[in-house]
């Protein structure tokens, strides 16, 4: 195996050098995806994901560092990366008076298939997406899932060796999410290298190979979703129990799950590291049971994003409130 | 080459996907022809001429002169729409999709000319000159059209948001034909108007293309200024200026855009 994507302290700054509102969109960001394999970039909003995936497809040239896609300088050649990538960019882009139909017809004669192949490749594409049936319609009339999976379709023209998707089911309903993961895991069954960006550590445990957490434009964790979750602490059982019942709930769980648990007066909580999942919830409902206690709520609680934060920089990320609004599974911005 | 074809393709097939955009882009000026020749006709005196003569070149040249409008809008659009980091994603020339534009833009205005010129010869406008000449007329006047049209990439770049597009380039395009000689004599003007007058490329353009329909080039024309004189030669160096400016600059700007 060798690496398809390496990125070398890439710095962005935006809105020039010495200016009061420069963004430091990028700071000395550096990450490697091996060939064939999926790397998740997982962050809040203006974490830099998105500056991320322009600098790598080529739209967009850091003031500094370093990058090769397949091999390639992504800055001495970026024609010859554009040869090998697929973008799916943050918002669906594709033209919304034209059908879906003419959209990828359009795209193929760009990738310079001919009038033929092109038409022949736009029919399996929208086969394979389930939009054969909406083909003839003009994007307007699509739902979101819809275009995205087009836009999906439109950045597959060609195989490209390497993907990058930046937030592909972000506005999309539950449904439409699984049904983009379905697709997703197909592509990197057929051996494609991806990366994507994510808001949701979900998403990134179902696709990723690998996760890179990134916060203001660096790196700030990296591995499997196991470790990563290993390092969040993994799930927690959360108990809400009148006051008074508080401290032997305590107790229990801590001789359940042989950890220090915490209290949490305001809301009347109480809440313990739960490695055991399911059967630690078991047990300890039985145990609460015997003790003739009935707590108001019980609930295990897998570690949101937020969670991985709070663990990994000791802070809450500040756009902490939309990345919370955003990361419940409905239909978010857009 | 071939993918800026592809690109104007697209807007043509867009054209044709919602027809209402052509319909529109084409009543406004027959609207104008229609109000200029009956309501206002009758108030402006032109010794000599039929009003409508006169008339008809100078909405031509304030028609093909909105086309900065059209391509900064469409342009505006698709980057707004994430349209251009895709193309921009593409292994195609960096100037395939604003050619491609340019020459979509170019192509509308000869349907809109086609149907102004049968609109104008509906309400009596009748050329003097030779068909070579009238050919030779309007031929400029989709040069200035395509010349003025890079300014729109430039524009629809720089601006990246149609609303706004559409605001800065009516600010600037609007005055610019009206403080002309398109609709009526410049001599009613101000002196110091009269001058900036003479010296606008709509102007120029205007009486080129009156002279090309065998009127006399300028009407209302105070000072023997060069551009009064030579209203043709002027204009082409104008045509030459925004072509030799703007698509530099346009295809600059494409290379590194990036949407807000
Ligand atoms: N064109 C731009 N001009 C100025 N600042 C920008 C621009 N694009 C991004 N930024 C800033 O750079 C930082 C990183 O933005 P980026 O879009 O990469 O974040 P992101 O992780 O993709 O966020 P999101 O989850 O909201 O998509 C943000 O602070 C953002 O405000
Ligand atoms: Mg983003």
């Amino acid at each position: 195996m060798s690496a398809s994507i390496i990125a070398e302290n890439l710095v962005k700054t935006y809105g020039g050098g010495k200016d009061e509102n420069a963004v430091r969109a990028l700071d000395g960001l550096s990450l490697t995806v091996e060939e064939g394999t999926v790397l998740s970039l997982l962050g809040p909003n203006g974490s830099g994901k998105t500056t991320t995936v322009r600098v790598l497809s080529t739209l967009l040239r850091p003031d500094s560092g370093r990058a090769t896609v397949a091999g390639i300088d992504v800055l001495a050649h970026p024609q010859q990366v554009r040869e090998i990538i697929g973008l799916s960019g943050q918002y669906a882009a594709v033209d919304e008076t034209l059908t879906g139909w003419d959209n990828l017809i359009m795209f193929g004669r760009l990738y310079h298939l001919s009038g033929r192949g092109a038409k022949a490749r736009a029919d399996e594409l929208l086969e394979k997406f389930s939009l054969t049936d909406a083909a003839k319609r003009p994007i307007k009339t699509y739902s979101g899932g819809m275009r995205r999976r087009l836009d999906l379709a439109a950045s597959l023209i060609v195989k490209p060796k390497v993907l990058f998707l930046d937030e592909p089911t972000t506005g999309l309903d539950p449904r439409g999410r699984q049904e983009m993961w379905e697709v997703i895991n197909e592509l990197v069954k057929g051996g494609v290298t991806l990366l994507l960006t994510t808001q949701y550590l979900e998403e990134a445990d179902q696709l990723a190979d690998e996760i890179v957490v990134i916060d203001q434009g660096h790196v700030i964790a990296k591995g499997t979703a196991d470790s990563l979750k290993k390092d969040v602490g993994g799930e927690r059982l959360e108990i809400s129990v009148a006051a008074e019942q508080r401290s032997e709930v305590r107790r229990i769980v801590e001789r359940i799950t042989q950890s220090a648990a915490t209290e949490d007066a305001g809301v009347h909580k109480v809440s313990v590291a739960a490695p055991g999942g399911t059967s630690t919830l078991i047990e300890t409902l039985r145990e609460l049971d015997a003790a003739g206690i009935h707590p108001l709520d019980i609930a295990l609680k897998r570690p949101s994003l937020d969670d991985v934060f709070l663990a990994l920089t000791g802070h809450i990320a500040e756009e902490n409130l939309e990345t919370t609004a955003n990361a419940k599974p409905k239909r978010g911005k857009r | 080459m071939k993918d800026a074809l592809i690109i104007t393709k697209r807007q043509l097939l867009q054209l044709f996907r919602v027809p209402e955009v052509l319909i529109f882009s084409t009543i406004q000026p027959v609207m104008f022809v229609l109000l200029f020749r009956y309501v206002f006709g009758g108030a402006i005196n032109t010794p000599g001429v039929d009003y409508v003569q006169l008339l008809m070149p100078g909405i031509f040249v304030q028609t093909v002169a909105f086309t900065v409008a059209g391509t900064a809008l469409g342009l505006a659009e698709d980057m707004q729409k994430g349209l251009i980091d895709r193309f921009r994603s593409l292994p195609i020339a960096r100037s395939a999709v604003v050619v491609g534009r340019t020459l979509g833009d170019a192509t509308l205005n000869v349907v809109v000319l086609v149907v102004m010129a049968i609109t104008g010869l509906l309400v009596g406008w009748r050329p003097s000159s030779s068909i070579f000449e009238i050919l030779a007329g309007f031929l400029l006047l989709l040069i200035f059209g395509y010349a003025m049209s890079w300014m729109g990439v430039l524009v629809g770049l720089s601006v990246r948001d149609s609303r706004v597009a559409n605001s800065v380039v009516f600010l600037f395009v609007f005055p610019m034909t009206f403080l002309s000689n398109a609709f009526a004599p410049t001599t009613g003007m101000p002196r110091p108007l009269q001058y900036v007058a003479e010296w606008n490329p709509v102007s120029t353009m205007v009486a080129g293309v009156r002279d090309l329909f065998g009127l006399e080039p300028m009407f209302g024309a105070t000072a023997n200024s060069f551009p009064s004189q030579n209203p043709l030669v002027m204009s082409l160096v104008y045509i030459a200026l925004l072509m030799v400016i703007f698509i530099p600059l346009s295809v600059r700007k494409y290379k590194n855009v990036s949407p807000k």
